[in-house]
């Protein structure tokens, strides 16, 4: 692996995209213009368990202008045993809100109609969609495994007597809500077979996984399935792994042969069909001598699945990376209930983990009677704490410095309640933040050289928003080493070479060094084959992601540090946030212009899930009360003060050729612990739920 | 039920037939192909479909196509004008204020619409309650969202955004107040 010579590489050049996405001309997957097109409406469940046992379509099939309603009685037989893929293949019931059937139309408006008017009957069985009540009943178990690469359950000396036996103890549980992703672009798909095969235009992260999911559903080689997702409205995880809406959308383009099927999920649908965050229950026990050096770390997290698909978040995986401690322990434990399968949300894992171990670490921090930026810096391990290995660069020291200078949190009186400004509690919080620099398999690569210099790079990867059509370029342009005008960089089609997923904050990792690899191999082939002169019918070559050699000598992180300022309304419990920084050892920034607006989103969706977010179960009925934007609060403009974000000088050759290390998620990790900490030194209240909500302060005021 | 309107989209006349139950999102999307303005919610709730109509920012996904017949209506594509792009597009880009571009447009329209709410005196809820505790008021005269980005962040939280872009719509916004 040799490093690559940066020149594109730390520009901060413009979105690339920028243009077209400006005027609203860049498409998304539904707007991709296509003759004649049928729409798709879906039916589903209003029950949240038991069988369908009548289903009468005969006034939606009587409406003009409809096309066919689908059901289980009609849909085709899959071929994939994904619980959560597998609709319309009986009548079960397995959650509320679960697609029973669509209406496919000429138009929305009669679609739309036309399913309102499917008459369904339901045999309702009991269900159980309470997380909170399982741990009492016996209803946890333990995972079979938590999202890959990392240990599930972490033995390592003696935690009990550890924790019996420390001078300073902490030992406490944290809640996260249940958390949607929500998108401003829903998941859409548009799906249209012909005799050639199927061609798809959906929202995804991952086209190559679409072509091979839908594919082996519906018993298709992965080259007679077409996917394109040239642009991508966001996602945080939901457009990652598939879900059912697609399934949906190709089983109605089955019954109208030739016409393209357009189908939007509905916001409301967006709640139940797309996955969501679980809820997280955390224990945290922390021991620590007088000085406040660790002695032992406990974490464990109680957290919930479907009865369809197992599915768990390693909320415990940060855990042994950010302290050194002699003993530690996790453990994970999942109820699987009568509910939609959860899935990866932005930073799956770190995210609600963090929250859990940083308030812990501030909670240490007031029994110690030590600043809660020098407790962690007295933590900092040599090595990995778990296995020993070194870091290949790892400066959350640095980090913690510089927030702290640019914060200005040396002059931080801790007493917690004993600021007020203009009626209001004013406090200071901070968290440190990590995230693993991870790389995903299946990327390869096509280079194309003409003689007039100009290059061409295919793979089948997406922008999601990120910024990766332009850092990728950027990355590709040094990786040949020519200027960025020579290098034309196309992504989001399955005629491209595959490519890993969106996600991970892996994404400048595999491609990236993907890329990097191709152009070795261009200037391998030009130099052996043809003299170092590009011939005339140009050159191409096609590469798979190289090994890591490095991979198994380095423990491979990035980390950070956030602060926050928090206002609290002393007589109604009001929370404001003026203030958020974060300072961030990243490996090098490829783009700084995209980097910074990567970093202050996570740390405002942070803000976010800590004071606004909450998906409010109806446990009578099993589904999401508030599914809607307006009652399912994301942070709008004016719940958003100043969010700075800086990064260090880092320099690390074994991560890769780019010495990256994955930016997307690391922001929301930590930031709504800082938050929360920031609550607890305004108000003198520690509320160990989220979101923090005013109701919850109240009491105290 | 079906009936003919005309609509007037970016400066060019259409005469189109609309379900009375389309939308005024619908009808520019669906029948007449421009997909400037999107789809978020379908409910008013996140502003992404905003546009001018007849000269003010809405939500078209609420307006029904029926009842603006003859309406004269401006997506973020009609902004740009002889491939120019406008003042705010261009700052939108330079202050990389937006990431997956998918509530961009409304953001777009909607801050360009503030502008004018502004110079017109037309107060927020900022405006009666100023952050330095003074007293604001409803004929105060212009507002200066150059110097006060609450003003601005206020006026924007009708056009939500998952990305977070919010703290760099703001400085894109003032830089083109001040001009």
């Amino acid at each position: 692996m040799s490093a690559v010579t940066p020149r594109a590489m730390g520009q901060a050049l413009d979105r690339l995209e920028g243009a077209d996405k400006v005027r609203g001309l860049a498409p998304y997957a539904f707007e991709h213009p296509v003759p004649h097109p049928a729409y798709l409406s879906a039916v589903r469940s209003t029950v949240a368990t038991g069988e369908i046992v009548g289903i009468d379509c005969s006034q939606a099939s009587a409406q003009p202008g409809v096309l066919a309603v689908l059901t289980h009685l009609n849909a085709p037989r899959l071929g994939t045993d994904d619980g959560e893929l597998r609709i319309l293949q009986s009548g079960d019931v397995a959650f509320r809100g679960q697609f029973v059937g669509g209406v496919i139309a000429e138009t929305s408006e009669i679609a739309r109609h036309a399913a309102g008017l499917v008459r369904v009957e339901y045999r309702e069985r009991p269900h159980d969609v309470d997380l909170e009540s399982s741990r009492e009943r016996g209803q946890l178990r333990v995972p079979q495994q938590t999202m890959a690469l990392f240990p599930m359950d972490i033995d390592k000396g003696d935690v009990d007597s550890a924790l019996a036996s420390a001078a300073v103890q902490v030992d406490c549980t944290y809640r996260t809500a249940w958390y949607n992703h929500n998108p401003l672009e829903p998941h859409t798909t548009i799906a249209r077979w012909t005799s050639d095969g199927l061609t798809l235009h959906v929202s995804t992260q991952h086209p190559r996984g679409v072509q091979t999911t839908v594919a082996t559903a519906f018993r298709l080689e992965p080259d007679q399935v077409r996917v394109f997702s040239p642009h991508v409205g966001g996602a945080f995880g939901s457009k990652g792994p598939r879900h059912s809406d697609v399934i949906l959308a190709v089983m109605a383009a089955q019954l109208v042969p030739d016409r393209p099927v357009r189908f939007a999920l509905t916001r409301h649908e967006m709640f139940t069909q797309t996955g969501y965050r679980t809820p997280t229950i955390q224990r945290v026990r922390l021991g620590a001598d007088t000085d406040g050096r660790l002695t032992a770390v406990s974490h464990e997290s109680i957290e919930q699945t479907s009865r369809l698909k197992e599915f768990a978040e390693h909320a415990t995986r940060a855990t042994p990376t950010v302290y050194a401690t002699p003993h530690l322990r996790t453990r994970q434990q999942l109820a699987a209930l009568d509910l939609p399968t959860p899935v990866i949300m932005r930073a799956p894992g770190e995210c609600p983990g963090m929250y859990a171990l940083e308030s812990a670490m501030d909670e240490l921090a007031i029994a110690c009677g030590l600043d809660p930026v020098e407790l962690r810096l007295r933590n900092e391990p040599d090595t990995h704490p778990l296995d020993g290995l070194p870091f290949s660069s790892r400066n959350l020291s640095a980090c913690l410095r510089e927030g702290a200078r640019r914060f200005g949190w040396e002059s931080r009186d801790p007493t917690p309640r004993a600021r007020r400004r203009d009626g209001w509690l004013v406090g200071t919080g901070m968290a440190a933040t990590t995230y693993p620099t991870l790389r995903l398999p299946g990327s390869k690569v096509t280079i194309r050289v003409t003689p007039d210099g100009r290059h061409t790079v295919l793979m089948a990867a997406v922008d999601i928003g990120t910024g990766t059509r332009t850092a990728l370029t950027q990355v590709a342009a040094d990786a040949l080493r020519v200027d960025l005008a020579q290098v034309e960089l196309r992504l989001g089609d399955t005629a491209y070479p595959p490519a890993a997923p969106e996600g991970g904050s892996a994404g400048i990792t595999s491609w990236g060094a993907t890329i990097c690899e191709g152009a070795d191999e261009l200037r391998r082939r030009l130099a052996a084959d043809h003299g170092g002169t590009v011939p005339a019918e140009g050159l191409e070559v096609t590469v798979d992601m190289p090994e890591n050699p490095h991979l198994k000598q380095y423990a491979m992180h990035a980390f950070g540090a956030q602060f926050a300022e928090v206002r609290v309304r002393e007589e109604t419990g009001e929370i404001r946030v003026p203030r958020q920084l974060g300072v961030y050892a990243v490996g090098r920034v490829v783009n700084p212009k995209t980097a910074r607006s990567q970093l202050i989103g996570g740390m405002t969706m942070g803000l976010s899930m800590a004071l606004h977010e909450a998906s409010l179960l109806d446990p009578r009925y099993g589904h999401v009360v508030n599914h809607d934007l307006a009652t399912y609060h994301v942070s709008s403009n004016a719940d958003v003060g100043t969010v700075e974000a800086y990064w260090i000088e880092e320099d690390d050759p074994y991560v890769n050729p780019m010495g990256t290390k994955g930016i997307g998620e690391i922001g929301i990790v930590g930031a709504a612990a800082a938050i929360a900490n920031a609550v607890h030194h305004a108000t003198g209240v520690r509320i160990r739920e989220l979101p923090i909500t005013l109701d919850k302060l109240l009491p105290y005021a | 039920m079906d009936t003919e309107i005309t609509l007037r989209v970016d400066g060019a006349d259409h005469r189109l037939t609309v379900d009375t139950r389309t939308t005024v999102l619908d009808a520019l999307r669906e029948r007449l192909g421009n997909t400037s303005p999107k789809k978020g919610c379908d409910h008013g709730q996140c502003g992404a479909c905003t546009v001018l109509l007849d000269g003010q920012r809405a939500n078209s996904c609420l307006a029904l196509a029926v009842a603006h017949d003859g309406a004269e209506i401006v997506t973020a594509a009609g902004l740009a004008t002889d491939g120019e792009l406008h003042p705010m597009q261009r700052s939108f880009i330079t202050h990389d204020a937006f990431q997956c571009g998918y509530c961009t447009p409304g953001q777009i329209v909607s801050a360009v619409a503030m502008l004018q709410e502004a110079a017109a005196g037309w107060p927020s809820a900022v405006t009666f309650h100023p952050a330095d505790g003074t007293d604001g008021g409803a004929d105060a005269g212009p507002v200066d969202l150059a110097a006060d980005p609450d003003e601005i962040r206020e006026r924007m939280s009708g056009n939500l955004c998952r990305c977070a872009a919010y703290a760099n719509m703001v400085p894109a916004i003032q830089e083109v107040a001040r001009s």
